[in-house]
């Protein structure tokens, strides 16, 4: 790895990193999206962030990608308040607070 | 100062609000980054420059871990973008509220469209459609701005410090539980829970697949589940 890898690296990731969140708001712009993808749209956050995570919760890096049941019961708990509670720091408050204590009694 | 004006200015300061319950799971996250790039080799202007021009932590995690393994630099970038696909998605569920913003606007808007702000600014947009186009602006301002000065602020303090972290402290699973803490409030539907599933099963069955493939039609299938459970649901009624 030299320093002209990490340079064209950053460089070419930060150019097509903004293209791709410029896509549809800078070219589409002020033009109505056809009803049908609007229906689908409404579905992005739910469909991409969840399968996102899955398999960061089921096997983490961190325990070499064997299952942790502090880090399961943690998700959990986040999910639990974050749905019944709609509170996105009581969320993330008590995930945290969840997998430190297991991580502590469970080792 | 018209009504209008401060109108606007206390929709900003309720995206701050908004915001800021991320800056617990950003700033760990961030300074972990600074760590793993300036052990990866990097300078402090390096790990700066890619927190500053990328943003997208995920991406440049996937990106640096290849190149220290040796991978082309071809594949770090592919594949850093292939991570951040899912902002063309983010981008397009944008549009129909933003889309009217000035160019300017768009500009730094993409710049700072991150999975935290996105998904504050969005579940917000849901609820509050007729929102004003200068509020709906307002609105994601305030919520990057409790986000990105701590994503650059500890990626410093992380290249500064620059020694491992510990693994007993998890910083690893701050980013499940943000992920999880955007999403879960959304969950009050039938068609928004069974998407959520989809995505979920299908993002395990096909995690084997290189270069975040998985991810893409993952997204792509949960979406047509909620799209379709919720024509077929308006239909029945």
């Amino acid at each position: 790895m030299s320093n002209l890898d990490i340079w064209l690296t950053i460089v070419f990731l930060g150019i097509g990193t903004f293209l791709l969140r410029f896509s549809f708001i800078g070219l589409v712009g002020d033009r109505k999206l056809p009803e049908w993808m609007t229906r689908h749209l409404r579905y992005v956050p739910v469909a991409v962030m969840p399968g996102l995570i899955a398999p960061l919760t089921v096997w983490p890096q961190a325990t070499g990608g064997d299952l942790d049941p502090a880090r399961l019961i943690a998700a959990a708990v986040a999910l639990l308040i974050g749905s019944l509670f709609r509170s996105v720091l009581g969320a993330i408050f008590g995930g945290m607070a969840t997998l430190y204590l297991m991580l502590y009694f469970l080792g | 100062m018209g009504p209008d004006m401060s109108r606007t200015r206390s929709v900003y300061w309720q995206g701050v609000r908004a915001g800021a319950p991320f800056i617990l799971v950003i700033a760990p996250f961030g300074m972990l980054f600074g760590v793993v790039a300036t052990e990866a080799g990097f300078t402090l202007i390096q790990t700066m420059a890619m927190t500053a021009l990328v943003i997208a932590g995920a991406a440049q995690f996937a990106s640096v871990q290849l190149l220290v393994d040796g991978a082309p630099v071809i594949v770090a970038i592919l594949t850093g973008l292939a991570v951040n696909l899912r902002m063309v998605m983010y981008s397009a569920s944008l549009t129909p509220h933003l889309g009217k913003a000035l160019p300017w606007q768009k500009v730094l808007i993409s710049y700072f469209m991150v999975d935290q702000s996105y998904g504050v600014a969005i579940e917000k947009y849901t609820h509050s459609p007729d929102m004003p186009l200068g509020e709906k602006i307002a609105y994601f301002f305030g919520a990057i701005s409790a986000i990105a000065p701590f994503w650059y602020g500890f990626s410093l303090i992380g290249g500064l410090v620059g020694s491992a972290i510990p693994p007993e402290y998890a910083l690893d699973f701050a980013i499940p539980i943000t992920f999880i803490a955007i999403v879960a409030p959304s969950l009050r539907s039938v068609p928004h829970l069974a998407a959520a599933i989809v995505s979920v099963i299908v993002a395990l069955a096909l995690s084997w697949m290189p270069y975040n493939a998985w991810l893409m039609i993952a997204a792509v299938l949960a979406m047509l589940t909620g799209a379709q459970l919720e024509k077929w649901l308006e239909a029945r009624k």
